[in-house]
């Protein structure tokens, strides 16, 4: 076993953003907005620093996938504790065209790639909210999932998971390698300290294409249209529910 | 378990962090941000790190990471430690110790960080998106008011006892050195030291003391001899928990409620003589040294503080109406803004300018007094004309204005008032009558 652990980190609107569609309804605006690394993502990052901190692991390598900003998110992710990081390069056309389907086979080969024993990733992006890339990953490589992670721990070569499911708590014991997506509540990421910032400097970031991972980017998906939510209409009140029913009746809803 | 302990973590977070979707309970969580007092704010400089004057990649991770640990440790809970008059020291200094943010720029050797100042501006300026002014001035006190004399000139001995608990957050330090009778005027001081074998009497008090009642230790500003007023005073590091030290009151204030500000007696206070910093009688001198970059952070700090309230008050003038029109739409207003957001600009180039000079080794000391002036009175400017558009609302203690007007009316008179920033001004432009 390698204990090589890949984490994959994608730099999406920050959260406190207002988020504005763009005039021409293609997207939305992201010039000049503020980035940062997905939320789940961090909570990813601070769970595979945790095992190496552990011993149980020896290597973290932080993933992210796009244009030339990306290495920002990935320089987040060294002053956390990851050892080196991968940008995979994708921009333009193609950068917007990427989705889960595309990240996953980027994934996927550099797993072969890596050798990696493990791969987490957060359970979502707070900007397409897919949940689907750790899915897909695992697929690809016939590997098993653990989505939805509160609650991981290394026991030899399999993996004791608790996941949040709509039910409650699932327990369950997966062999690795494996694919992990984090949940909320699986831990609290550490504020990166100054003197990690500074020993980030010195980690090393590669750069490669998804080229030469022998992915192909194709989406087959098109975006036709964004457009904000309805605004919030204004409500009526009734006295009885007779006048509810009345009133339901009207609108066509019942 | 897990799942109450996951509810209750999630009403922190989604208090705190404002998540805007969490879905792993069944349904999304709307954001808090639709509260315009609650609201993170963009500053107003996106320069990316390769075209700023003086900050790096580096810097702007440092502050990215500031700002979460801000977010999510100190402003949820301002209001609740300005009703309170006091604002937990040893535990936020901790945290921020943990961090490494308060020995940025002190020796490596003693857990500092061994940066250039830079990067203490960089601090100074995040520390600047706390929702009320008395923290950071709190967290200033602490690393760039008692500290840096100890730093360059205190043996090991006293280094190891003092400077590394205060890097490390684990001891809170204050400034003893404005008296009752003495602010403006240190050299006029009346706390004496007076040798006894080797040991210092100490008698006397101090006023304005900055996290005076939390603190561990204080550095003192003392007369240890009858000299020339210039040439009698010693730094001493003196333990807060000695026989004789009386803290005689929390002061009452018109703002920076979250700072406790105590004033402090010494009744035959005995400390042993190897406490003094560096040389006896050079007290003075030492105290003046590290005014370039005291006057400096301030600066940092209340710039990012005006930023935020112009922020504020755009965003409350545009949704709220008189006349069937946005108060923003009014020219008086938005036009005054302009003015306003221009003259922190101007303000904020003279920080870099003084930055870059000093981090090369140059002497400051007029751009840093001329920063200090122009940064007191432009904040009495933006509190005062931000707070007349906020109408009724800015009146209140809800919003951050009227905190922002209260605290900020500090900076003229504290850490250097107005009127020696102007004396010192003078001097370097030869203006002052001859002696």
């Amino acid at each position: 076993m390698s204990g090589r652990v890949l984490v994959g980190v994608k730099r999406v609107i920050d959260y406190a953003v207002k988020i504005r569609v763009k005039p021409d309804n293609t997207g939305v605006v992201t010039d000049g907005v503020k980035h940062s690394m997905n939320p789940f993502c961090e909570i990813a990052v601070e769970e595979a620093v945790k095992l190496k901190e552990k011993k149980l692991i020896k290597e973290v390598v932080a993933v992210s996938c796009g244009p030339q900003q990306s290495q920002e998110t990935i320089r987040t992710a060294l002053a956390m504790g990851a050892d080196r990081g991968i940008h995979v390069d994708v921009s333009g056309k193609d950068y917007e065209n990427l989705g889960p389907l595309q990240v996953s086979k980027i994934l996927a080969a550099l797993a072969k790639q890596e050798d990696a024993q493990l791969i987490l990733l957060g359970k979502q992006a707070i900007d397409d909210d897919c949940n689907q890339t750790g899915q897909m990953t695992a697929a690809l490589l016939d590997w098993p999932q653990g989505t939805f992670a509160s609650e991981v721990s290394l026991e030899g070569d399999k993996i004791n998971l608790v996941r949040e499911i709509d039910g409650g708590l699932e327990h369950i014991k997966i062999n690795t390698p494996a694919v992990i997506t984090a949940d909320l509540r699986l831990n609290t990421p550490r504020y990166a300290t100054l003197p990690n910032i500074m020993k980030a400097k010195k980690k090393k970031i590669a750069t490669v294409k998804p080229a030469d991972l022998g992915v192909d980017l194709t989406s087959r998906l098109e975006v036709l249209k964004v457009e904000e939510p309805p605004q919030r209409q204004a409500g009526m009140k009734v006295e009885t529910v007779e006048d509810l029913v009345v009133k339901l009746k009207e609108a066509g809803r019942v | 378990m897990a799942l109450r302990e996951g509810a209750l973590r999630l009403n922190v977070l989604v208090r705190s962090r404002h998540f805007y979707k969490l879905t792993s309970l069944g349904g999304g969580v709307r954001s808090l941000t639709e509260k315009v007092s609650s609201k993170q704010v963009k500053s107003s400089a996106p320069e990316t790190a390769a075209d700023h004057l003086i900050y790096t990649q580096e810097h702007f991770a440092l502050k990215e990471s500031l700002r979460k640990l801000i977010d999510q440790e100190i402003n949820p809970y301002v209001d609740q430690w300005e009703a309170e008059g006091k604002f937990p020291a040893h535990k936020i200094f901790k945290i921020l110790g943990n961090a490494g943010f308060l020995g940025v720029n002190k020796p490596v050797e003693y857990g500092g960080l061994g940066l250039d100042f830079s990067f203490s501006v960089a601090v100074a300026e995040e520390l600047g998106n706390i929702r009320c002014g008395g923290i950071p001035m709190a967290i200033g006190v602490q690393t760039d008011m008692t500290t840096p004399a100890l730093a360059r000139f205190g043996s090991d001995e006293l280094k190891r006892e003092f400077l590394l608990p205060s890097i490390s957050g684990d001891k809170v330090a204050c400034l003893g050195v404005s008296e009752v009778g003495a602010g403006s005027d240190v050299s006029s001081i009346k706390t004496k030291a007076v040798r006894k074998g080797d040991e210092y009497v100490i008698n006397g008090g101090k006023m304005w003391t900055t996290n005076g009642t939390q603190a561990d230790w204080m550095c003192l500003l003392a007369n240890t001899s009858d000299g020339p007023p210039h040439k009698n005073k010693s730094l001493i590091c003196l333990p807060m928990n000695l026989p004789g030290v009386h803290i005689a009151r929390k002061i009452d204030k018109l703002g920076m409620w979250s700072s406790d500000t105590a004033e402090v007696f010494f009744d035959d206070v005995h400390v042993p003589c190897k406490n003094v910093i560096g040389q006896e009688g050079m007290g003075f001198t030492y105290q003046m040294l590290q005014f370039q970059e005291e006057r400096l952070w301030a600066v940092a700090n209340i710039l990012t503080t005006a930023d935020n309230v112009i922020q504020e008050t755009i965003q409350y003038t545009r949704q709220r109406k008189i006349f069937k029109q946005p108060v923003l739409h009014h020219q008086a207003v938005h036009f005054r803004l302009a003015e306003l957001q221009t003259e922190v600009e101007l303000l904020r180039s003279l920080l870099y300018r003084a930055t870059a000079l000093y981090i090369k080794g140059n002497d400051v000391t007029k751009l840093a007094s001329m920063a200090k002036l122009k940064g007191g009175r432009l904040a009495r400017e933006v509190g005062d004309s931000c707070l007349q558009y906020w109408g009724g609302m800015g009146y209140t203690s809800d919003v951050l204005v009227s905190r922002f007007y209260r605290d900020s009316r500090l900076m003229s008179i504290g850490a250097g008032a107005d009127e020696v920033m102007l004396g010192i001004i003078c001097k370097y432009m030869d203006t002052l009558p001859g002696k």
